[in-house]
């Protein structure tokens, strides 16, 4: 870790270089590890130390960004000069009002940083392995997964008062193992590396993998589904990035252009993002410096919130909601997504389906249509056959081509407990009806 | 940062216990302007800098990166790399082996007319600006509400790679690369449409210079880029059915990327993506018998080929580029290899295809320039020779399972084509099929002349994720029998 005294020092010697009528810095700087593990062994171990400054320089309404990985005295010079260069070549946006002034209020207090995650070394990350592969190996499977930790500090500050600093852990691990003829999925996130539990991962990852063996097919068609958290995350994470979409929102592209108090999803989904709460990935202030707080985006199914950052705030005439990103062209967009939980425990879902699909994950979902947020994908690593109230045998994987907005329409019931996605932190649902329209053969 | 504080580095990781260790050294800096509705959206200038170092110890890996060249941070990288590797030992199930390549001292520079660096920005935002204009000038012929937007879209790039090994390597690289393009999005109330030049997914791109982007003329093909996003507004769907499909050499880079070129990666067919990307049904009992596609389909891998993203003089291993056949006739060929995966399935050298998007990430086996070699057919002649199909073109949408085996594709654009003639255009097209059966049903290749070399910018792979240039040629290629009309 640089530090919170050095990292600041070093955004203001940066916005003291730059002579544009506003500037903002930002400086991201931190240590990343990766362990990856393939047919029991560890084929790929990584560690990354980076520090990203990035500059926006803005004369009048012309816009200038530059980013460096160089943080010497001549790379901070040298970046505070091309983005100052950059605007002045620039063109105006009338569309641009102003950087973000000093918020109001003070930043939250997150708990977001963990000693034992900064600490947590490559001797560790191969025990986690090591733990993974024993499993695997003692079920004669094949472990295949990730081991990630990270630990990083932001700074955020601009020329008009702007000043922020935080810093931030984030483990990550999933698992997949496979047999000769099946596959099983599971994953964890945290704050703290010590609230992932290696060898529950594994046991789950083994026990998806023994139920999923001598799958058969079974016909393409329309089913009934239960989807475990993260196959409710593909779906969310695209309707997510379709529907506050700030330019699809404000050409009516996206399914909330002129639904904001209206019914868009079931009356059973309420949907939240908030950036502080310790239970997904925390901070306290978004890429510009505006404070994180609770905002629900859909109580009881109705559009409530449109999130924002500084300058599509300004377009709409409304506030930063602390929903800026550091990647241009996206907009705002919300980063710590909550989905109230029901009553359900999976027995309970389970039991409720005369006919259906449990579905354990998706692979390789993507966008067909942008305003129904009609998604193809395929099922993997666990997929099963309710009948009456039980699973019957597994399943080979299938495509699917369905609505995510429909889905959400049509949610039968939702599960009481809920998996740390990273970006979410989400419930298993119940699907009325969910389309399936190929197979894979396996 | 001196040559020697690099060697010396490297001398750091084998007397610390290294078999093998290679150093990277990278200097990338990427400009871009975005155009949009008439505005400049963004332009962004980046550097990405540092140095990465991979260790060998005990047979097994380990990799430490960091963006902080100072000569006095090396050796504890270099420190870091092994300590890696000794913890990877840990869980092995049997030590890495390299295959062997001639350690190399060369240099290498892509080529370029006109640097892009040098071109003035106001003139490059002048360009994009008036090709904006021509698309979002156009006018429905229609009174409901209907938006158009253009946007256009220019990057340019260079890197300088400085790679050494333990073993005695030294190579330096520069790489330029250039293009851009532009895009008209149609909407009204009921639907919205998006056509594009010359490529989807912000254009084409190629190692070259500033002339590369010169030469794609975006201007003067703006305003039929805005009139057909128009035009799709009312077209008809596109019919469903099993029908002949012809696809252009746009869509066919997108085919061949996901059902040839990620299949082929021996990594992935050893399942070093097994938890992530998937594996492949390519399994190395297949090589030199299955049958991937029809006699009328040859694969190749050619990094050797002028322009292309996937070009370039040594792979991240510093083994010298090359051209493989992967597919011929039809029959599954060869894989793209590293120097670690190359022995695991009996082969003597690796053929150079071990990339890394940055100093910050190790090389990976990745596509270079993967192409359909050309055949006789010219699109007319296989229009012509087509009763009942759809001519599908710019790719849209994109899924394919984590064996390679069930994908679906949706493209911008489609025509009817009816008793050898185009039709109706149709929107929304899109197909589906299990990639043997899929190449196996191809009964056309374009020619040479309708062959094109497209570049792919955003191919991701591995964990942490990195998004690598590659490069696909083909022509039009035709297809008995396929499944189109898939969205609903």
């Amino acid at each position: 870790m640089i530090g919170r005294e050095q990292l600041e020092a070093l955004v203001q010697r940066a916005l003291a270089l730059s002579d544009a009528e506003q500037t903002q810095v930002s400086l991201n700087a931190g240590r990343s590890s990766l362990t990856r593990l393939a047919q029991n062994a560890i084929h790929q171990n990584v560690a990354e130390r980076s520090c990203v400054i990035s500059v926006k320089a803005v004369f009048g309404r012309r816009i200038g960004t530059a980013s460096t990985t160089d943080a010497s005295e001549d790379g901070v010079r040298q970046v505070v000069a091309r983005a100052c260069g950059i605007a002045k070549l620039s063109r105006e946006d009338k569309k641009f009002v102003s950087l973000l002034r000093p918020p109001s209020e003070a930043y939250p207090r997150v708990a977001a940083y963990s000693e034992r995650t900064a600490a947590f070394d490559e001797q560790q990350r191969a025990a986690a392995a090591a733990v993974l592969r024993d499993a695997a190996a003692a079920a004669g499977m094949q472990a295949a997964g990730v081991i990630q930790v990270q630990a990083s500090e932001r700074a955020v500050a601009n020329t008009l008062g702007v000043s922020a600093y935080a810093s931030q852990t984030q483990a990550e691990a999933n698992t997949v193992f496979m047999s000769d003829d099946s596959a099983g999925f599971a994953a964890d996130h945290a704050t703290d590396v010590g609230m992932i539990d290696f060898a529950r991962l594994a046991e789950t990852a083994s026990a998806k993998c023994g139920e999923s063996r001598g799958a058969d097919a079974v016909d393409a068609g329309e089913y009934t589904v239960i989807l475990e958290p993260e196959a409710v995350g593909a779906l969310l994470l695209f309707m997510v990035r379709v529907g506050f979409h700030h330019v699809l929102y404000r050409q009516g592209g996206s399914f909330l252009s002129r639904k904001l108090g209206r019914q868009v999803l079931g009356r059973n989904i309420t949907i939240w993002d908030d950036g502080i709460d310790p239970r997904g990935i925390p901070v306290p202030f978004d890429a510009e410096g505006a404070p994180k707080r609770k905002l629900v985006l859909f109580e009881n199914g109705v559009f409530r919130n449109m999130v924002y950052d500084s300058y599509t705030a300004a377009q709409d005439g409304r506030a930063s909601t602390g929903h800026a990103v550091p990647f241009v062209g996206f907009g705002a967009v919300p980063t710590n997504v909550f989905m109230q939980p029901g009553e359900a425990g999976m027995d309970d879902l389970i039991g409720s389906v005369r006919r259906g699909l449990l579905i354990t994950r998706f692979h390789y979902t993507n966008l067909v249509n942008l305003r129904g947020v009609v998604l193809t994908g395929l099922t993997r690593d666990g997929t099963f056959l309710i009948e009456d109230g039980r699973i019957v045998r597994p399943v080979k994987n299938m495509r699917f081509t369905h609505s995510a907005l429909q889905a959400m329409r049509e949610v039968e019931m939702i599960g009481r407990d809920t998996a740390r996605l990273g970006m979410a932190t989400l419930p298993a649902l119940k699907i009325g009806r969910f389309t399936f329209t190929g197979q894979t053969g396996y | 940062m001196e040559d020697s504080d690099l060697r010396a580095a490297l001398d750091v990781a084998v007397a610390a216990g290294a078999s093998y260790a290679d150093l990277r050294h990278n200097h990338l800096l990427t400009e871009s302007i975005s155009v949009r509705q008439g505005a400049v959206q963004d332009i962004s200038s980046q550097i990405e800098t540092g140095v990465g170092i991979r260790a060998l110890v005990n047979g097994a890996w380990g990799f430490a990166s960091s963006c902080d060249c100072d000569a006095a941070a090396l050796p504890r990288l270099a420190r870091e790399a092994v300590a890696i590797a000794r913890a990877s030992a840990r869980v092995q199930t049997r030590p890495v082996t390299l295959a062997p390549t001639e350690p190399v001292e060369a240099s290498y520079r892509t080529s370029w007319r006109i640097d892009p660096f040098a071109v003035k920005l106001e003139d490059k935002v002048q360009t994009l600006l008036d090709a904006e204009r021509l698309i979002s000038s156009q006018r429905p012929r229609w009174r409901v509400a209907t938006r158009l937007i253009g946007e256009a879209y220019a990057s340019w790039s260079r890197e300088h790679k400085h790679f050494l090994s333990s073993e005695g390597a030294d190579v330096v690289q520069e790489i330029t690369e250039c293009g851009g393009g532009i895009a008209g999005t149609a909407g009204t109330l009921q639907g919205i449409q998006r056509r594009s030049y010359p490529n989807s997914h912000r254009g084409h791109f190629a190692t070259a210079g500033w002339e590369f982007f010169v030469e794609l003329d975006l201007p003067s093909h703006a305003a039929a880029v805005g009139r057909e996003a128009l035009a799709l507004l009312r077209a008809k769907p596109c019919p469903i059915g099993d029908k002949t499909l012809i696809l252009d050499s746009t869509q066919m880079a997108l085919q061949i990327h996901e059902s040839c070129g990620h299949p082929v990666e021996l990594d992935r067919v050893l399942g070093s993506e097994a938890s992530f990307a998937g594996t492949s049904f390519l399994e190395p009992a297949k090589r030199g018998s299955f049958r991937y596609g029809s006699p009328e389909v040859s694969l190749t891998a050619d990094a050797t080929l002028p322009g292309g993203l996937g070009t370039f003089g040594f792979d991240d291993e510093g083994v010298p580029a090359q051209r493989i056949e992967l597919v011929r006739e039809g029959i599954f060929a060869n894989y793209l290899t590293s120097r670690d995966t190359a022995p695991l399935v009996g082969d003597a050298a690796s053929n150079g295809t071990a990339r890394a998007t940055g100093f910050d990430r190790i090389p990976l086996v990745r596509m270079t320039n993967i192409n359909l070699e050309p055949g006789d057919w010219r699109l007319e002649e296989m229009i012509r020779d087509t009763k009942d199909g759809v001519l599908m073109e710019a790719n849209k949408s994109w899924s394919i399972d984590d064996r390679r085996l069930n994908f679906q594709f949706s493209t911008e654009i489609g025509w009817e084509i009816k008793d050898g003639a185009l039709g109706a255009m149709v929107k929304n097209p899109g197909y589906t099929g299990i990639t043997p059966d899929f190449w196996s049903s191809c009964d056309a290749v374009g020619n040479r002349a309708e062959w094109r070399l497209w570049g792919t910018p955003n191919c991701g792979k591995g964990q942490p994720t990195q998004v690598a240039h590659v490069g696909h040629g083909s022509a039009p290629a035709r297809f008995r029998g396929a499944k189109v009309g898939v969205e609903r």
